[in-house]
């Protein structure tokens, strides 16, 4: 019988694959190569990475973990929605709904729940293990800033998430979050008034929370997540310092990336 | 084990396929099985166990407020109430072409389709138009309190009259 590997290298020769993987059948290095940067998704990233780079101690995976949490986040939020509405008294109804009558909805309430935990937690662990290892310094300051950017995204998506409970909790954390944004000098009251869509925390507020917790600040971490990515490859990799001298060098294309990665692979202790 | 026992230096590079072969298929089997899992997980979340919806069970009023030979139609619940003389029924008021609410129309003696123009008798049955089927026939009886009730998710055989 043959390997599931060997269909799917058959799958790969088909008419209707190759209209959609213009990379075809084959297992070269440059093939590889091709794959990743022929597909939308993928050429964000570079064609080839160090083995030392892709390894644990490196970055502890906690970019990625943090991504990771960002689609589990996405997919539970999107069935949760199916269920909610953003309108009060409505909001509650539906929480309580999903908790106790919708089939597996208290699962994926609660793994929404603690996902937006994780995240936070995990977004804050890999700005700290970047700025330790000094991997925001030249040429990775804007990544930097950008990673900042996202940091704040990920806060008020947290936030924002914290009021479509609509219990007391949730109403009595967005009545002090929003005095603290009234405390901004100057346009304190406005932004407030902005962002509460009125003075107190009622329909209107529920409302704008949902929008920007469901639409806005997603839309914005995509795209930035997608900057941030493509940043990696345009600054020269992930960085990690310098164990020993040869180390970090690329890696050229083709076949002569067999014996550079042989050395590469012979030289890491 | 017994293979264990024959292994020679050279098999021994086969017996190592065969077992990532093993894990090969328990790695795929496994996603499979989540894959199923996950299906099974998404259909049952997705299907509603409680629904907010109106009672198909209608409330007509008292038999007397309607006139004798007379088709009453109640926009809310889609249904028509008509007094004949043979006794009370109800008609779904729902077009069986597209699912339009149609109207009676006193002035033609008909039920009258505004979506696609199917036109009705006030038995239900077809006149004409694209409607494929009759409107059908709902379930009525008369309540403890002697009001009309009404059944929309019940229909009956047609000429199944209500007497008073």
């Amino acid at each position: 019988m043959k390997p599931i590997s060997a269909y799917f290298e058959e799958l790969r020769t088909t008419r209707a694959w190759r209209s959609v993987f213009r990379s075809g059948p084959g297992g070269t290095r440059l093939h590889s190569a091709l794959v990743v940067q022929q597909n939308i998704f993928l050429h964000l990233f570079a064609t080839k990475a160090r083995k030392r780079v892709m390894s644990f101690r490196a970055t502890w995976y906690l970019g990625a973990l943090s991504f990771g949490t960002f689609l589990i986040l996405v997919v539970t939020g999107v069935l949760l929605m199916l269920y909610y509405h953003p309108s009060a008294p409505q909001a509650y109804a539906d929480m309580k709904d999903l908790q106790f009558v919708v089939s597996s909805g208290v699962f994926l309430r609660n793994l929404h729940r603690w996902s937006a935990h994780a995240m936070v937690f995990l977004v804050f662990a890999h700005m700290f293990k970047v700025f330790y290892r000094g991997a925001y310094r030249p040429p990775r300051e804007f990544n930097w800033v950008i990673g900042v950017i996202l940091l704040l995204t990920t806060l008020l998506l947290s936030y924002t998430g914290y009021l479509l409970p609509w219990d007391q909790l949730a109403y009595w954390a967005v009545t002090v979050g929003s005095n603290i944004a009234s405390a901004v000098p100057l346009f304190g009251q406005d932004i407030r008034y902005l962002l509460l869509g009125g003075h107190q925390v009622n329909a209107n507020a529920l409302l704008r929370f949902y929008v920007l917790h469901c639409v806005v600040l997603p839309i914005a971490a995509v795209l930035l997540i997608a900057v941030h990515f493509w940043r990696i490859r345009k600054d020269g990799g992930l960085y990690v310092p310098e164990a020993a001298a040869g180390e970090n060098t690329l890696a050229p294309a083709g076949a002569a990336a067999e014996d550079a990665g042989a050395a590469t692979r012979g030289g890491t202790p | 084990m017994l293979n264990d026992d024959k292994r020679t230096p050279d098999n021994g590079d086969a017996d190592d396929l065969s077992r990532r072969r093993f894990f090969v298929k328990l790695g795929t089997g496994s996603l499979a099985l989540a894959g199923v899992g996950t299906a099974l997980f998404a259909y049952q979340y997705l299907s509603p166990n409680v629904l907010y919806e109106a009672s198909p069970v209608v409330n007509a009023g008292k038999p007397d407020q309607y006139v004798p030979d007379s088709v009453t139609l109640d926009p809310a619940t889609g249904i028509y109430l008509v007094r004949a003389t043979e006794g009370f029924y109800a008609l779904s008021a729902v077009c069986t072409h597209l699912g339009c609410l149609t109207a009676w129309k006193p002035e033609l003696n008909l039920i009258a389709c505004p979506c696609h123009g199917s036109k009705f008798r006030r038995d239900g049955t077809k006149i004409e138009g694209p409607a494929p089927k009759p409107l059908p026939w709902l379930r009525v009886w008369l309540s403890d309190d002697g009001d009309l009730m009404v059944d929309r998710s019940t229909t009956v055989a047609e000429r199944q009259y209500v007497r008073v």
